[in-house]
This record gives C-alpha cells, sequence and structure tokens, in this order.
C-alpha cells in the first residue's frame, strides 16, 4: 500500500466517486497514470481524450474489471471498489454502457428490462422468482422513458442500433443507479437520435450521477456540464467545456490535430 | 408463463401444464411411445408385426438414456453456451455407481463364490472391499452416489474453472482432458474399478433378474419416465428467470455480469445440475447394456454427444431428445447394415450440421416453413418477433 | 584317469600333426573327424579348430553349440541344416551354398554334452577376442563379461596384453577384472580388480559385484582377507551404483526431452492454427498421421522401385509429408473453417468430424492394421556415451529436427512477406484488407502452413511410434495442453509448453507409472489453466469488450 499523499485538492467527503492516484499498466504501457478525479452526487461529467488516453481502462476500474496496480477508487466515500467483482459494483448502484451496444439479443425488449430489474439475483431466487405487479409497472414506465413500448415483444436483436442504445440504458435504469457510466452512447447514431440521446441523458442526470464517456464534441456540448480531458492516462484540464477548448495544452494535444 | 388455474392440482402439474404447445405435444409423444411399447410387448402377441420384441424394448430404452444425457449437454450449451466435452465423464461416473451397486447384488455368485469382493478383485487378490466401495450394497446409497459424485466433480471443477473465467474453447479443452484424465484413470487396475474390463456379468437389481423380460421392460418405463422427468426440470429451468439468464450468459457474458449477475454462480449452478442428469441418465444406461468399462470415458464419446443436440438443435429441449434417438437410431442401423459407412456418416454430420444446420432440425425446419409461408404470402409478422416459441 | 591323459595326449599329437600336413583344409577335416564317439575326443578336435584362427571356425563351432551342424551319413561331410516340414534343409556351412533338402535318416547329429559346451563357449570368445575388427572384439569381451568362464583367466590375461587398440583394451581389461575378482587367486590382484571394475561402471558390472558382495557374506569363515576384499566391493558397489542413478537422472531427462521434442512437432502447428488464427483444429492430430502415412508410402515405393535409395527415403518424405498434408489443410480451411470463422466452438465439431472422416478415409485405404516403417541405416543404433548410458540416434534425430523446425517456423513468421502479412491478417483484418492483402488468400496458405508441419511432425513420429489410422487421437490433447499451457499465439511458449510438459511427465514415470505420470500432468495443466486461463506466456491487453 502506498502512503497516503498529502490533501489533495479534491475532496473525498460527500463524493460518489473517488478516483485518486490510479495507475494500470499492461505490459510496460501505462493505460492509466496517476489519474485522480472525483463525481459529486447529481452531477454528469464528460470526459473526453484521444484514442488510447485511457477511457475505456478507466470504466474497466471503476467496475472491477481491471484491478487497478496503485491508487484508491471508492464509492460513496466509503466502498473501496478495488476489491469487488462487477457484480458487486453493479448491485451497489454503478451502472456501465458499452461502447458497443450490448443487449440480449435473443430475449424480448421486456424481457430485457425483466432481466435489468434491481433485486435479488442469486441463482436460487431467480429460479423461483416470479414477476411483481410493481415490477411490471417500473418496466413499462422504463419502456416508455426509452420510447420502445411499441416493441417490448420484439426480440432485442432486431432493434435499430439506435434502439439497442437506449434498450441498454433503460436496462440501466432498471438496476435504479446512483452512478451511470455511459462509453460513447452516440457512436453510430442519426442525427435526430443524438438530439434524442442527449435529452434522455440530461433527464437522467436530474437523478442520477453520470459520466459520459465521449468524442462527439457537438454532443458534449448539448449535454452542458463539467468536461475532464484525458491524456496518456492522466487529467489534462477540467472545466467547463469551452474553458478546456481554449486551454493550450489540450489545444496542443488534442483539439489542435 | 402465467399460472392461473391450476395451483389446485400442486406444483407437479402446473410444471405440465404450463408447459407451452411444443413441451405438450413432446410429453405427448414420450407416453404414447411409452405406452404402445409397453402393450406391444405385453399384450400384442409375437405373431402380429405390431408386436414390440424385447430387444427393442431395450434398445429404445437405452436410446432413453442417451436423450437423457443429450438434454443434460443441451442444457448448458443450448442455453448457457458452455461447450462441455466431458459429459460422457458424468454419463460414465453415474454408470460406474450403479454398475457397483449391481456388482455388489452378485453376492457369491460370482465366479469365485466370495460374497464380499466382485470377482476382478478376487483375481486381483485383494483381501478386502476398498472403503469406496462400501455402502454400495444399499440401492439407496448408490442411488445418491449415481447424483452425488458427478454433481461433486461438476461442482469442483466448475468452481475452479469457472471462478477464474475459463471460457470458450478452453473450457471444452480442459473438459476434454479431465474425461481423458479419467479414462486412463479407471484403465487402472489398483483404482478397483475393474480396470479395462470395467463391471459386468451383474445378475439382479432389487431382487429382480436383469435379463428377465418384465425387468427390461420395468428398466425401459424408468428410463422413459426419467426422461420426462429430465425434460420437466429442464423445461421449468429454461423457462424460469433463471433460464434466461442463461441466455443472456449465453449472447452478452459482459452485460449479464455489469447487469449484475454473478455469472460463475449460474455456470456453476448449471453445470452441476446437468452433471447430475448425465450421471441419472449413466445409471438407467449400465443395467440395460449389462456393462460400464472405461472406454465410455473416451473423449470421442462425449464430443458424440454434441452432435446429437447440434442435430436436433440446440437452444431447444425436444430438440436434443430427437437427434439421440435420430443419430443413434443411424448408428445402430448403419453398425449394422454398413459398417464402414458409419463413422463417414458420423463425420459428415458433424461438418454438415455446424455449416448447414446450424440450428439443427427443429431450428431450421421452421425457419425453411416460414419462407415457404412467406413465399406463398402467408407471412405473419409474430414469427420472427417473439423469441418465445421455441421450447 | 592316466589312461584318458594319455589318450588324449596321443590324439593331440597325432591330430596336430595331421593340421600340420594339410593345412589348408584343416577346418574342414578337423569337422569331418567330429564323427567321433567320445566326447573327449570332440574336446580336443574344438580346441584344435579354434586355434586355426580361421575366420570359418567361428562359424563352424557357432552351429556346433546351436546345434545346427550335421554330417551326412554317405559322405560324412559337415553341413548346415535347418529343419524345414518334415525334411531338413542344407546348407554349406564354408561357402552358404544352398545343398537342397533331405530326410532325417540321411544325417547325423554331432552331439555335445556340457562340458564340451563349456569349451565351445571359450573357443568362439576366444576366437571372437582375436577378431580383425576391433568392434567385434569389444562386442566380445562385453558378451564374455555376463559369462565369465574360469578357462578364460589365462588366455584373456595374453589377450590384454598383446592388444594395441586403446577402447578394446579398455573393455578387455574390464572383462579381465571381472574375471580376475571371480577367479583370481592373490588378494592384491582381487583388490586391483574391484578397483578397475569400479571405474568402469554401468549395469553389469553392479550386478557382478552384488553377487560378489553376496557371495561373500554368504561365506561362513571369514579371514581378514575376505573380509577386507568384501568393504572394498561394497564401497565399489556404492560408487557404481551412485554412478548409475545419476546416469538414470541424464536418462530421465534424455527421455524427456525426447518426449518434449514430439510433443513440440505435434503442437508447433497447432500453435500456429490455433494460437495464430484462433481456429481449433481438432483434425490436426489427422494432419500429422497424414505426414506419417506420406512416410509409409514414400518408403514403400523406394522399397519396391528404388531399393537403393531406401536409406534417404526419410529425407524425401519430409517436403512430401509438408506438401500432402499442407495441401490437405489447405482444402479444410477453403471448403470448411472459413465459413466458421468467428465461430470457434463449431469450428471444433466440424474438424472433429474431418478427424473422423480423415481417420475412416485412411482406414479404407490402408486397412486398420499398424503400418511398418523401417528405420534408415543411419538412424538406427545408439551413441553409447559410457557403459550404462546411451541415447538412440533416431531418438536424437527427432529432437534435432523438432528444434529445426521450430526455428524455421519462426523465421517465416518473422522475417518474410508471407510472415508479416499473416500477423497483419490476425491482429486486424479490416485493415490489411484495406493495405491491398487478400486476407482469404493468407488464411488458407496460414492454415496450409500449420498443417504442414503437422505433417513433418508425422515423419518424425512414424519413427518412434506405430503408423496407423488412430495416431492422430493419440496427441491430440496432450497438443492442444501444450499450446494452452505455454500460451496462445507464442511460439516460445509452445517451446517451454512442450519441454516442461515432456520433461515433468519422464521424472514422474520413474515413482507413478506411466499413466499416473500422465494423469498427474493432465490435472496439473487442468489446474494451471485456471490461474492462468490464457497460459504461461499470454500476452496482458487492453481489456477488451465482451
Amino acid at each position: 500500500m502506498e502512503m497516503k499523499v498529502v490533501a489533495k485538492p479534491i475532496a473525498k467527503e460527500s463524493s460518489i466517486l473517488y478516483l485518486d492516484g490510479v495507475s494500470v499498466s499492461f505490459d510496460g504501457f501505462k493505460a492509466l497514470n496517476d489519474l485522480s478525479f472525483v463525481v459529486q452526487p447529481g452531477e454528469m461529467k464528460a470526459i473526453i481524450g484521444p484514442n488510447g488516453a485511457g477511457k475505456t481502462t478507466m470504466m474497466d476500474v471503476i467496475t472491477g474489471k481491471t484491478r487497478p496496480d496503485t491508487g484508491e477508487v471508492y464509492f460513496k466515500d466509503a466502498t473501496d471498489l478495488t476489491r469487488l467483482d462487477e457484480a458487486r459494483i453493479v448491485n451497489l448502484g454503478i451502472g456501465r454502457k458499452f461502447q458497443k451496444p450490448t443487449v440480449f439479443e435473443s430475449h424480448t425488449v421486456f424481457d430485457n428490462l425483466e432481466l435489468s430489474l434491481k433485486g435479488n439475483k442469486s441463482p436460487f431466487a431467480t429460479l423461483f422468482s416470479k414477476l411483481s405487479a410493481d415490477d411490471a409497472l417500473k418496466i413499462e414506465d422504463t419502456l416508455n422513458t426509452i420510447r420502445l413500448t411499441d416493441r417490448k415483444d420484439w426480440l432485442a436483436g432486431n432493434l435499430s442500433h439506435g434502439q439497442k442504445q437506449w434498450l441498454e440504458i433503460g436496462m440501466l435504469l432498471m438496476q435504479d443507479p446512483e452512478l451511470l457510466l455511459v462509453d460513447e452512447p452516440v457512436a453510430g447514431m442519426t442525427d435526430a437520435e443524438t438530439v434524442e440521446t442527449a435529452d434522455l441523458l440530461r433527464l437522467i442526470a436530474k437523478t442520477r450521477s453520470v459520466v459520459v464517456v465521449e468524442h462527439d464534441m457537438e454532443f458534449v456540448r448539448s449535454l452542458q456540464c463539467k468536461v475532464i480531458v484525458l491524456h496518456e492516462g492522466h487529467v489534462l484540464a477540467e472545466g467547463s467545456l469551452d474553458k478546456v477548448a481554449n486551454d493550450p495544452e489540450v489545444i496542443d494535444v488534442y483539439l489542435g490535430r | 408463463m402465467k399460472n392461473k388455474n391450476n395451483k389446485a392440482l400442486g406444483p407437479f402439474f402446473s410444471l405440465i401444464t404450463d408447459l407451452p404447445g411444443g413441451g405438450k405435444a413432446f410429453m405427448g409423444i414420450l407416453l404414447a411411445v411409452a405406452l404402445y411399447t409397453v402393450i406391444g410387448n405385453t399384450l400384442i402377441p409375437e405373431s402380429s408385426f405390431a408386436h414390440v420384441p424385447t430387444y427393442m424394448v431395450t434398445l429404445m430404452g437405452k436410446y432413453l438414456c442417451y436423450a437423457l444425457l443429450a438434454l443434460s449437454v443441451d442444457l448448458i450449451w443450448g442455453y448457457c453456451g458452455i461447450l462441455s466435452l466431458g459429459h460422457g465423464a458424468f454419463f460414465s461416473l453415474g454408470g460406474y455407481a450403479m454398475g457397483m451397486y449391481l456388482m455388489r447384488q452378485i453376492g457369491d455368485r460370482g465366479v469365485y463364490g466370495n460374497p464380499e469382493l466382485p470377482d476382478f478383485m478376487v483375481f486381483l487378490n485383494w483381501q478386502e472391499l476398498p472403503w469406496y466401495w462400501s455402502g454400495f450394497d444399499n440401492f439407496f446409497v448408490a442411488a445418491l452416489m449415481v447424483m452425488l459424485v458427478p454433481g461433486l466433480l461438476a461442482f469442483v471443477f466448475g468452481w475452479f474453472a469457472f471462478r477464474s473465467r475459463v471460457t470458450g474453447v478452453y473450457f471444452s479443452i480442459i473438459t476434454q482432458a479431465m474425461t481423458y484424465a479419467l479414462l486412463l484413470a479407471f484403465f487402472r487396475n489398483d483404482m478397483g474399478f475393474g480396470g479395462n474390463n470395467g463391471l459386468t456379468d451383474f445378475k439382479d437389481l432389487l431382487g429382480f433378474d436383469l435379463r428377465s423380460d418384465g425387468m427390461r421392460l420395468g428398466l425401459f418405463v424408468g428410463s422413459a419416465v426419467a426422461v420426462a422427468l429430465g425434460y420437466l426440470i429442464c423445461a421449468f429451468i429454461t423457462r424460469s428467470k433463471f433460464g434466461r439468464v442463461l441466455i443472456a450468459i449465453r449472447d452478452a457474458e459482459s452485460r449479464t455480469r455489469f447487469t449484475g449477475y454473478r455469472v460463475e454462480f449460474y455456470k456453476l449452478s448449471v453445470f452441476v445440475i446437468s452433471a447430475v442428469l448425465a450421471g441419472i441418465a449413466g445409471a438407467f444406461y449400465v443395467p440395460q447394456v449389462g456393462i460400464i468399462n472405461p472406454s465410455e470415458f473416451s473423449p470421442a464419446n462425449s464430443i458424440e454427444v454434441v452432435i446429437w443436440v447440434a442435430v436436433g438443435g440446440r437452444g431447444t429441449l425436444w430438440g436434443a431428445v430427437l437427434g439421440a434417438v435420430l443419430v443413434n437410431w443411424g448408428k445402430s442401423y448403419f453398425t449394422g447394415a454398413f459398417p464402414e459407412a458409419w463413422l463417414y456418416l458420423l463425420g459428415g454430420l458433424f461438418v454438415c450440421t455446424t455449416l448447414f444446420l446450424p440450428k439443427g432440425i427443429v431450428g431450421t425446419v421452421p425457419e425453411w416453413w416460414a419462407k415457404i409461408k412467406l413465399r406463398l404470402g402467408r407471412f405473419k409478422p409474430d414469427l420472427i418477433q417473439t423469441g418465445k416459441g421455441d421450447m | 584317469m592316466r589312461f584318458w591323459n594319455k589318450s588324449l595326449l596321443l590324439a593331440g599329437l597325432l591330430l596336430f600333426g595331421l593340421s600340420q600336413l594339410v593345412a589348408a583344409e584343416t577346418v574342414m577335416d578337423l569337422t569331418k573327424s567330429l564323427s567321433v564317439k567320445s566326447y573327449s575326443k570332440k574336446s580336443v578336435i574344438i580346441q584344435k579348430i579354434a586355434q586355426t584362427g580361421d575366420p570359418q571356425a567361428t562359424v563352424i563351432l557357432q552351429s556346433l553349440l546351436d546345434g545346427s551342424l550335421f554330417l551326412t551319413k554317405d559322405a560324412g561331410l559337415p553341413v548346415l541344416a535347418a529343419k524345414l516340414g518334415k525334411e531338413y534343409a542344407l546348407s554349406d556351412p564354408f561357402t552358404g551354398v544352398d545343398l537342397g533338402q533331405v530326410r532325417k535318416r540321411a544325417l547325423k547329429k554331432i552331439r555335445i554334452n556340457n562340458k564340451v559346451r563349456g569349451i565351445l563357449k571359450a573357443s568362439i570368445a576366444r576366437l571372437n577376442l582375436s577378431h580383425p575388427n576391433p568392434r567385434h572384439r569389444i562386442k566380445a569381451a562385453k558378451l564374455l563379461f555376463k559369462n565369465l568362464d574360469k578357462a578364460l583367466l589365462a588366455p584373456l590375461q595374453q589377450l590384454v596384453e598383446a592388444e594395441n587398440e586403446g577402447a578394446v583394451k579398455e573393455a578387455f581389461e574390464t572383462t579381465n577384472a571381472a574375471l580376475i575378482l571371480l577367479h583370481g587367486d592373490t588378494i592384491d590382484a582381487r583388490l586391483k580388480a574391484v578397483e578397475r571394475l569400479k571405474a568402469a561402471g554401468g549395469p553389469d558390472v553392479r550386478a557382478l559385484l552384488s553377487s560378489m558382495d553376496r557371495k561373500l557374506q554368504a561365506k561362513a569363515s571369514s579371514d581378514e582377507q575376505s573380509e577386507k576384499l568384501q568393504l572394498v566391493v561394497q564401497s565399489a558397489l556404492k560408487s557404481v551404483e551412485r554412478q548409475l542413478e545419476n546416469y538414470g537422472l541424464i536418462e530421465s531427462l534424455f527421455q524427456g526431452i525426447s518426449l518434449s521434442s514430439v510433443l513440440l512437432l505435434a503442437a508447433i502447428g497447432l500453435a500456429i492454427t490455433f494460437g495464430v488464427m484462433g481456429v481449433i483444429n481438432m483434425a490436426h492430430g489427422e494432419m500429422v498421421m497424414i505426414g506419417a502415412y506420406t512416410t509409409y508410402v514414400i518408403q514403400e515405393i523406394c522399397r519396391t522401385s528404388f531399393p537403393g535409395f531406401f536409406d534417404y527415403s526419410l529425407i524425401l518424405a519430409i517436403p512430401m509429408a509438408f506438401i500432402v498434408s499442407g495441401i490437405c489443410g489447405v482444402i479444410i480451411e477453403r471448403s470448411v473453417i472459413r465459413f466458421l470463422y468467428g465461430r470457434p466452438l463449431e469450428t471444433l465439431l466440424a474438424t472433429w468430424g474431418i478427424s473422423l472422416l480423415l481417420q475412416q478415409l485412411v482406414r479404407t485405404i490402408f486397412g486398420a492394421t499398424n503400418k511398418e516403417v523401417g528405420s534408415p541405416e543411419w538412424l538406427s543404433g545408439a551413441w553409447e556415451v559410457t557403459a550404462g548410458l546411451s541415447f538412440t540416434y533416431n531418438r536424437i534425430a527427432i529432437i534435432f529436427f523438432a528444434l529445426f523446425v521450430l526455428a524455421g517456423l519462426m523465421l517465416v513468421l518473422k522475417k518474410t512477406l508471407f510472415g508479416l502479412q499473416m500477423r497483419a491478417v490476425t491482429q486486424n483484418r479490416q485493415m490489411a484488407r484495406s493495405m491491398g492483402i487478400k486476407s482469404a488468400r493468407i488464411d488458407a496458405m496460414t492454415f496450409g502452413l500449420g498443417s504442414g508441419v503437422a505433417g513433418m511432425a508425422g515423419v518424425a513420429l512414424s519413427q518412434v511410434d506405430n503408423v496407423s489410422p488412430n495416431l492422430g487421437q493419440a496427441y491430440i490433447i496432450d497438443s492442444f495442453m501444450v499450446v494452452v499451457f505455454g500460451g496462445v499465439g507464442n511460439l516460445w511458449g509452445t517451446l517451454v509448453g512442450a519441454s516442461s510438459l515432456g520433461i515433468v511427465n519422464k521424472f514422474l514415470e520413474p515413482y507413478s507409472g506411466a499413466v499416473l505420470a500422465k494423469i498427474f500432468v493432465l490435472v496439473a495443466i487442468i489446474l494451471f489453466i485456471q490461474k492462468r486461463p490464457r497460459g504461461l506466456f499470454a500476452l496482458k491487453g487492453r481489456s477488451v469488450e465482451g
């Protein structure tokens, strides 16, 4: 264990997500290098950065898929995420959307959402579980939110790309997470879908904390939130989009290219 | 899914009444075949062409054991995407447990007349029964072991494998290595399971002569009941939320994990259930064929089971049963009529099924049917939209 | 007694005179005179025959010992006779010319008793020990070691002193020491003999020393001298045993390396198809088998059509096996596997089907029985490092061959355009395609390369294993274990995987037996895969979704 460094400018107390000095390397390649940032409850943050900046690795570390070599990752100031596996972290209330939409293609839209319901997810419990009326209502609600009510009996595999993205977001909402990690939600979407997705995320951010990883600058601007610029596994700049867009360092490594 | 008006019939009947149309049809066919076999063997005179000779009863009993084994493989492969190339091992272990009981039933009627020791132990100059043979003179202990031993092996093996996330072909290869290691082990005389001769020369089961017609019919009926129960259990599992999680794991393991399911526990549970079913299949198989030897562990056997399921249609339970019966019927026919041709046929089956029938007969034929209907202009959109019809 | 001695002397003088007179026909005449009834006379004649030093003498004496020497009843001519049904096939012992067949009645067997037999043995030994070929002399000395006869004590002593060839002298001295230890008179000579034996070592010496030790212990009355001898024998025995134990370890190591090289050869093609392409080829073992059958066919063609070329058929078989198996591989890839990319479990099943088809095809063409593939002259025999330690040439050759194939493959992958394109396709198919690489062709060629290498493995395996339709099945699981253990996609990993598996297996064998050793290794790998699911040398990469 590393010695705790002197007071950092970021507060761990009352935070929902707290990363401090996180480093990960693969065969000498440093994917994350002393990465530190904080997300407050109810806050939405967008993370941008060039390819290989460590965005996906950061997601992996938070969700328990990759163990950091050094550094701390805390959820709600109390839970050390580096010790837990993916399923435990999900059940704590951290949802993750993949870059490529992944839904259960041979299940119906409705079943996809039912499977994502918050609750006891042990094998024994699911073997004998029955859908309660309350839960059915919740599913209907979410179907409305993600605009898939009339598609609820479709196999998820038959949905369009954008619809899959929404279904996946809907699945995350079913878990009722306190923190949502969203990886490139508008990649491959039409312009109309992109606008709708931005609306959807802003709606979600009213009740939960959201971290969005994104390439699309227009989309990030429409989110109207704080931005973190990642470069070589390290935070290069942080602030409003306009502020970081004018940061000479950022222009140099990312925007200016 | 919905359980409306059959609560009074008890949970068991709800298993049947909850089945979708295809499942009910399957149970009906199974019942009809079993009933006809019983009647055809006992009531219809031998001179009639409708008579079912006893050898045919035993042959069908054997097919039913294979069908149960195929169900167990389908449960994990078809629904959870785990390709086990070691299910023959669980089948054989169940068979050996039953064989050990049957060995003890021989008593002093063996060649050497030793009341305690099976012949092969006397032959090896053993003085007393090894500890792991004790208790096998009791049918209920043996029946318990039929389920416990494969289940325990599956638990230990799966515990290590799934926890360290050994997946896909890696899992297949190490399950193959597992059954290969068991094959080598059971060939050894000092393992105490009869070496390469295995266990044989059985006399009776629960006091009834194994070679009597009544016993053979009884074993057939037992196998049919086992397949029916196995089918019901599998149907219950696959239609429950648990079963839908399995399919979710098959299609998107990572997503399932990030939806909050402990994937390894699910895999472990279904692997153990499947191994127990395979063990039971082996236990019904051994008294009907009269022998169990290490060659049952050979990797080729386990892989053959997979092709039964693939031919029938994986991910559909009655496809597995259909595949097992069809392929084995073909095997019986061809190894008798054209022994040279059988391996060509089996090899061709492996290649052609994976290339041209990836969903098996049950999955592909309705698809063709739908296409024909589409051509005829009578297309119903719900055919491709709901995924629940393929039980 | 005295009478016998006299008559012996008389006969000896008589015969001596005779032999002086007709030197050229000596062996022939002496052999004819073996018709005498008296065994003691026969003994004298035998010794005379031996003393001629004629190369034919060895043949006569050996056939006499074997009981195949007869005299014809009519002419009293010596003949070699072999029973052929009811009759005997005759041949001339001197020229080997066939003399036709006769009934038993026409022959007279030359009978011998145990005493004569002893003399025969000693005479043959002496003849062999003075054979003009030094290799022959060494072999004779070693043979003699197992059959130590007191009668040879003096003659061998003379031969040792007369011998000039270093290696031969050494062998003579060892055998001589053994004789002295058993039959020598002075304690000093015997002690010295023990030292000499200790230096020589080997399993024969150990057997001799331990029997000597038992003999000395069993002796009721022990004087100071025999006690001293016993102590020396015991310490020498211990040292020889220790040495043999070390040899045993070296032997295990060699056996292990040999098994490793076989595993490496079988697995290396798989490392390409499985490791580089990610294709599970269950028919890989059959590619090996096809290589072995190609070797068989080529050798048969050479045997029947070009007998002079037989010794080099194996060399010709290496490229041929590569081509035949490689073509099979390309056909399999084009006709089946390319439709199944991205579906590894289906590939596994389809290739298993192909393996069944190929096995049955070979069974139909060549039959189900094992085929004999001979070893060429230059691969038979063994390199004898020292007494009790020898390595067979064919296993040594396979070790070098395996390393050669590995090195060649690495060169192809690292240094050729094909290798570069292959790596490009496996790493990023889309990108490679957009660079103008014909990815479909590269796939087929990569698969062909992997299969071809398997075919070359078949050539090597034909030298150490049975060539049968099931040949491939025996290696497929082990090969997969090697690749999985070593780490997929890494040829060094395959080398390390094969070596550790082979060596561990052979070191376990003496303690647990072959089958248990194999089970242990399998279980160990199964456990190992749990710990490192991607193998020993797996590359740690950025985590990918899914």
